[in-house]
């Protein structure tokens, strides 16, 4: 698919304006010295493995993608767990991969690898509150359509199962339907279900494996959420889902993803190249939480 | 009949009748000239929790007869006759006071010889007592399971299920409870995620012999992953807005919502000195304001501190034994248990309408101190016999005009009606300045 753009400076702007929206009018509990070190982090891990493996190109737009995503999300005191999660979101494209194709979306694993390791990591699904639900609907939509719907079908097929399951509970407890709604009004849900769970390098291959996919991360959020009653339900629930994404790829096959304006590449191509990671690493037009 | 009067532990408490005009406010904000209440129809938890071990202490602001007192309370778990305890309301009232929101003045020192001083005045909550007559007792099933029934104080408390909220809305309905219309389809949703219904009122000849004339808190023990306070059956018909602050205890760090955004309050201003001697006054209108300028959808944030330490105190921290009675269960007999101990004190105005589901919180590693804090910063009226004296008047009269500002920008208040009341000159606008003079001046 040709674009007349690469949809990551829309990412990136996008990421830019809600984090400034969260600086300027939620009071978001990050400096722009951790910002910095978040941003500078995931530029210089990015940079240390392509100079490394001896990468042909550095390309700082993925990285900033990550360091926007992890501004938005990771919260803690800690300068070092803070520059750790970064290391292990941009680190993880190349170390965790399989057949070419890397595993993890990079800001879930940095997330979760530091919610498991340290209680001095936390995200707050909270920091978003209702009135910014229509300004994210509209960024999302705006992301479809310059992405040309590239990964619509699973962010639509996630939000789909996600709120029959919401709602189907709600109606089997009885409550009014102001609570599902105020459930779906969540900021976090929208970034999650726009930017991070349709990231192309990460999602199946094949539609039928991303609508698989998309319902698998539904039903282990709402598991998480709504039976365990953990909270960050949507992290733990794509990153353990990201496992199934080879034995999907196998059983549904497709083609794999490409930048705009380059050829899909078959897996074999990308897993035999001696620089896997020139290409198809860099993460893709719908992974704003990817990078 | 018997009624239920309060939303007694409005977070969680079935409100079954309401009778605004027997409650008055008890959490603190005191200054020592200003004795009234701050917010009316306000209930406090305090939640301690580590892992999935949660304590629950309920006070409640009932000031009317304990005959009338009830309190049903959905329950994540079955409770033993162990898990329930009842405290003494000074520990309430001490980490009400310890967390208050507070109010601290500074006196200018001598222009001409540099030195500060500062003096902290604690806002410590007071609670009236209230009187105790006798109260039924009365147990009596109808289509509902007693899973269990014990007297712990003062208290006789019903551990109840039922297949249906039908069932237990009739019982609780002859059995003199007043249920208010749609708390139905509330206990409904409760019931079938399996939660139990917490049901106690005063036995008055416990009461009697214990000699309590006032409600002690009700404490609960369970081991649940919800970590969450169910405020819907508060807000039942509830005639408006309800106040409620609650206190969590916790190991790691500072707790907030995962379902609302949690908002850190203004803190740190500096007011016209004037406002000392109406403290709860500007408190409650500087709250009233954050809660527009949130739209009513907002937790907010008053404090979160250390339990080991305060600056400046409002009230001593608390201690060792005091905190393991509020359920603090991880600290052992440690003397300096408070340093494993870290207090949130949240606030929160809810209605149905823009609170329609539980609160849910989390714990985070957050443990960034954070309290309620304005200052007053009052003048020096010494002589100036210096030079550096002319420099120090020109900066006060811009000093106490932004102390203005500020507080009507805090509170709503019309800056006009500020300025009389502190006494300042109306400052020259732009337009009242001939251009010319704004050139070489």
């Amino acid at each position: 698919m040709n674009l007349r753009f690469d949809p990551r400076l829309y990412q990136i702007a996008v990421l830019s304006g809600l984090l400034a929206y969260g600086w300027a009018a939620l009071g978001f509990d990050i400096s722009p010295a951790r910002a910095a070190l978040l941003l500078g982090t995931c530029l210089a891990t990015q940079f240390a493995w392509i100079l490394g493996r001896r990468l042909p190109a550095f390309d700082a737009r993925s990285a900033l993608i990550s360091g926007l995503s992890l501004c938005l999300l990771c919260r803690t005191s800690d300068p070092l767990l803070a520059a750790a999660a970064a290391t292990i979101a941009i680190s993880s494209k190349f170390l965790v991969r399989i057949r070419g194709k890397h595993v993890f979306n990079p800001t879930n694993i940095g997330l979760a690898v530091m919610l498991l390791l340290s209680d001095a990591v936390w995200v707050s699904p909270g920091q978003w509150g209702n009135p910014a639900w229509f300004a994210f609907l509209m960024a999302g939509f705006g992301f479809l359509v310059v992405t040309r719907a590239a990964r619509a079908d699973v962010t639509l097929a996630f939000l789909c199962v996600y709120a029959a399951l919401v709602a189907g509970r709600s109606y089997w407890l009885g409550e009014p339907s102001a609570i599902p709604i105020h459930r779906f009004q969540s900021g976090a849900l929208l970034l999650f279900a726009f930017f991070m769970i349709s990231d192309p390098k990460t999602t199946p291959d094949s539609r039928a494996g991303r609508l698989v996919f998309a319902a698998l991360v539904a039903a282990g959020a709402w598991y998480v959420q709504f039976r365990l009653f953990r909270t960050n339900g949507l992290l733990w629930s794509l990153a353990c889902s990201s496992l199934l994404v080879p034995l999907i790829d196998r059983l549904l096959p497709g083609s794999r993803y490409a930048w705009p304006g380059r050829h899909s590449l078959p897996p074999e191509d990308v897993s035999h190249a001696p620089t896997p990671v020139s290409r198809p690493v860099h993460a893709g037009p719908a992974s704003v939480l990817a990078g | 009949m018997r009624r239920l009067l309060s939303p007694v532990l409005c977070t969680l408490a079935l409100l079954l009748c309401w009778q605004g005009d027997a409650l008055r406010a008890f959490c603190g904000f005191y200054v020592a000239k200003a004795d009234t209440s701050l917010f009316n129809r306000a209930s406090q938890v305090v939640l301690a929790r580590d892992g999935d071990r949660t304590v629950l202490t309920m006070a409640s602001d009932f000031k009317g007869t304990p005959k009338e007192f009830a309190v049903v309370i959905p329950v994540p778990t079955f409770i033993t006759r162990e898990q329930i305890h009842v405290a003494e309301k000074s520990l309430i009232d001490h980490i009400d006071a310890y967390t208050s929101p507070r109010l601290v003045e500074y006196f200018d020192s001598d222009p001409c010889r540099r030195y500060d001083m500062l003096r902290p005045m604690a806002m410590a909550g007071v609670m009236k007592d209230v009187s105790a007559p006798a109260m039924q007792e009365r147990a009596k099933a109808l289509g509902v399971t007693i899973e269990a029934q014990y007297t712990v104080g003062e208290y006789d408390i019903l551990i109840l299920s039922a297949k249906q909220s039908g069932g237990l809305e009739t019982w609780l309905t002859e059995n003199g409870y007043r249920i208010p219309a749609g708390a139905g389809p509330v206990i409904g949703s409760y019931l079938r995620q399996n939660m139990r219904f917490f049901v106690a009122r005063v036995n008055l000849s416990e009461q009697t012999r214990l000699g309590f004339t006032y409600l002690r808190p009700l404490q609960v023990a369970y081991e649940s992953p919800k970590f969450m306070l169910p405020i819907r059956l508060g807000t039942v018909n509830a005639n408006g807005p309800q106040e409620l602050f609650i206190y969590a205890l916790t190991r790691t760090g500072r707790v907030e919502t995962t379902n609302y955004r949690t908002v850190k309050l203004p803190s740190g201003s500096e007011l016209p000195p004037y406002v000392k001697d109406d403290f709860p006054r500007f408190y409650r209108a500087m709250f009233e304001q954050q809660v527009r300028r949130e739209s009513m959808s907002a937790v907010f944030l008053e404090y979160a501190w250390d339990m080991a330490w305060c600056d400046p105190c409002a009230a001593d921290p608390m201690s060792a034994s005091e905190l393991k009675t509020l359920g603090v269960f991880w600290t052992g007999d440690d003397a300096r248990a408070g340093q494993n101990v870290f207090v949130t004190r949240l606030h929160v105005r809810y209605d149905a309408q823009h609170f329609p589901e539980d609160l849910v919180f989390q714990q985070t590693g957050d443990r960034e101190n954070f309290q309620g804090r304005y200052v007053l910063r009052h003048a020096w009226t010494g002589g100036d016999s210096c030079p550096a004296a002319t420099d120090y008047k020109r900066t006060l009269s811009e000093r106490r005009e932004k102390e203005a500002q500020t507080l009507s920008n805090l509170t709503g208040w019309r800056i006009e009606e500020i300025r009389k009341q502190a006494s300042l000159p109306v400052p020259p606008t732009t337009e009242d300045v001939a251009w010319w003079r704004r050139i070489w001046k």
